[in-house]
């Protein structure tokens, strides 16, 4: 599919990003030019071929559940630009 | 030789045998620091508080004769995206231009323990994406050895530091080439680590499955030093990977008799710089005169290594940056409405253009439709590329390519393009598909810039590769060629 301004007004509400009318024209242009290089891996034959997430063979690392120190609150919250009581504070969410 | 000018080893020799003192080789870093900063712009923030009293403390354990780490008293430098317990970590971005991290990321830790002296946090691209340092939100870093050009990226700030003489080593992190292509441009040994062998535990993530710290350092010996550092099993990383505690220094021998070395057509093609590839091949011949035999081979599947790492890079960058909702840590863009708005302003006017574009192109990859066509289909090419480095494996010891594809190049000559400065990665990106460990060491010179020779090595064999670049090191000169500022 061609990348247009709405796949970009879409894509970006799903990352919420937006850009002005002149960036998104800039953005159209460089990821129709992006995704075309990357394209490239089309041509590769797939099939029969098992993904590989990560370089080195991980697996799942599970661990004990005891309750050990962590953070406190006051340095947690330190770096919150706006904080009540405590907590962190966002606009009201609940009419 | 001015202070500045030696290696971490040799000014830990001095210390030992008090030669000089901890304080005057600080004071000597700072020195240095105020002279040439204003030209190199190598740091993001100074950590100069603290430090001379730092440095008198070790001064003392030396009087008492303790028994103290090759590192110890030690100035460093730690790219910005490297979370410090109190002090500033800003990853080059305005996202993060205030945050101050509650605590310590582990190789700082093991780095605070042998009583290196951290002198700053070193400029960046922003959140590690970027060539050359230019996508730092802060300002641009200069190249030691040409002020006009750029030096490498993303950790650009961290190779002009230990090039410039403001720290002894530094501190890197390497998704695509981040350490290995700055250290080519600034002229010196930077080493990303087999995946697993440092932990990530307090570097500001990127794209997870890549990325992996490492170092800057003068010279192999110094390279070997710090990794005896940092390396090691990591409860608090996931990918951390046990095992027993490796000592490095026992890799710096000269020996390469009866080495196999491969040499990968793939990256010796037509945009690769033949004045790089001559120097590449004469770096091959110096090992071969050790005893060392080459022969040519081919990684079919190179010509899709960038593709394959962009869309993974990406797509793993689109996830990982969701965390910036301007609401527990970061920029907040102020007069917000609702929930939402404070979502999208913060991260609209917190980013930068180019983590945007990584961004959107990483969501449009993850996105329904997409997925099996781009994410899927990179994981699997993924398994081709892991599959042809293995293959080469198991008949070679090492592989010696050019880092980078060119020189160090002028300020916006690839900031047009994005396609152009991702290109600057085109012989380092493999290596992080296949979590491979790879070291960048200085095999000549153009036009008076430093050029590039890259080792690959096996899965956790960092002790091969380091003891081939070693036995470069001691019969060539070029690692002890300072930039003059």
């Amino acid at each position: 599919m061609s990348i247009d301004i709405k796949t970009i007004d879409y894509i970006a509400n799903l990352a919420r990003l937006e850009f002005d009318n002149k960036d998104k024209e800039k953005i159209v242009n460089q990821l129709k030019s992006i995704l075309k290089y990357m394209d490239k891996l089309k041509e590769v034959e797939i099939d029969g071929v098992e993904p590989t997430l990560n370089g080195i063979e991980t697996k799942n690392v599970f661990r004990d559940d005891v309750i050990k120190p962590s953070l406190d609150r006051e340095s947690i919250l330190m770096n919150a630009s706006e904080k009540k009581n405590w907590c962190f504070s966002v606009p009201r969410v609940v009419e | 030789m001015k202070l500045y000018d030696l290696t971490a080893h040799e000014i830990r020799d001095m210390l030992r045998k008090k030669e000089v003192s901890c304080r005057e080789v600080t004071e000597n870093i700072l020195d240095r620091i105020a002279k040439v900063e204003p030209y190199i712009s190598s740091y993001i923030t100074i950590n100069d508080e603290g430090t001379l009293s730092m440095a008198d403390n070790i001064d003392k354990l030396i009087k008492n004769g303790e028994d103290l780490g090759d590192l110890a008293g030690i100035p460093m430098a730690l790219k910005d995206n490297i979370c410090t317990d109190g002090i500033l970590t800003t990853c080059g971005s305005k996202m993060l231009q205030n945050f101050v991290p509650p605590y310590n990321a582990t190789c700082v830790e093991r780095l605070y323990n042998e009583k290196s002296i951290l002198i700053g946090k070193t400029n960046m691209d922003e959140f590690a994406m970027g060539s050359s340092t230019e996508n730092s939100a802060f300002k641009p870093t200069r190249n030691p050895w040409d002020l006009s050009r750029v030096p490498g990226g993303s950790s650009g700030g961290s190779a002009a530091s230990v090039a410039a003489g403001e720290a002894f080593f530094a501190l890197g992190s390497d998704t695509g080439g981040s350490i290995r292509q700055p250290a080519a441009l600034c002229g010196l040994v930077g080493l990303k680590p087999t995946y697993g062998m440092v932990s990530r535990y307090g570097l500001v993530s990127y794209a997870s499955s890549l990325d992996q710290i490492g170092t800057l350092t003068k010279d192999v010996e110094d390279c070997a030093l710090v990794m005896n550092v940092i390396a090691g099993y990591d409860f608090r990383d996931s990918t951390s990977v046990s095992g027993v505690a490796l000592d490095y220094k026992e890799a710096l021998i000269q020996d390469v008799k009866g080495l196999k070395i491969g040499i990968p057509r793939e990256y010796f093609y037509e945009d690769i710089d033949i004045d790089i590839k001559k120097a590449v091949y004469e770096g091959v011949k110096v090992l071969c005169d050790m005893g060392a035999e080459y022969e040519e081979m081919s990684l079919p599947y190179t010509e899709y290594n960038l593709a394959t790492y962009f869309i993974i890079a990406s797509s793993e960058c689109s996830s990982n940056l969701a965390r910036y909702d301007g609401i527990r840590y970061g920029y907040r863009a102020s007069e917000c409405k609702n929930l939402n708005d404070v979502l999208i302003k913060s991260r609209s006017e917190g980013f930068g253009e180019e983590v945007k574009r990584r961004i959107m192109a990483g969501t449009y990859s993850l996105s329904f439709g997409y997925y099996d066509e781009y994410y899927k289909r990179a994981l699997k090419v993924r398994t081709l590329i892991k599959n042809d480095f293995a293959k080469a494996f198991e008949k070679y010891d090492v592989l010696i390519t050019p880092t980078s594809p060119h020189v160090a190049f002028k300020f916006n000559e690839k900031t047009r393009d994005p396609l152009m400065m991702y290109k600057s990665d085109i012989c380092t990106v493999g290596i992080n598909i296949a979590g491979l460990p790879a070291i960048s060491i200085c095999c000549g010179f153009k036009n008076h810039l430093p050029i590039g020779l890259q080792i690959i090595g096996r899965h956790f064999d960092e002790k091969t590769i380091l003891r081939v670049a070693y036995t470069f090191e001691q019969n060539t000169k070029y690692h002890k060629k300072r930039a003059v500022i």
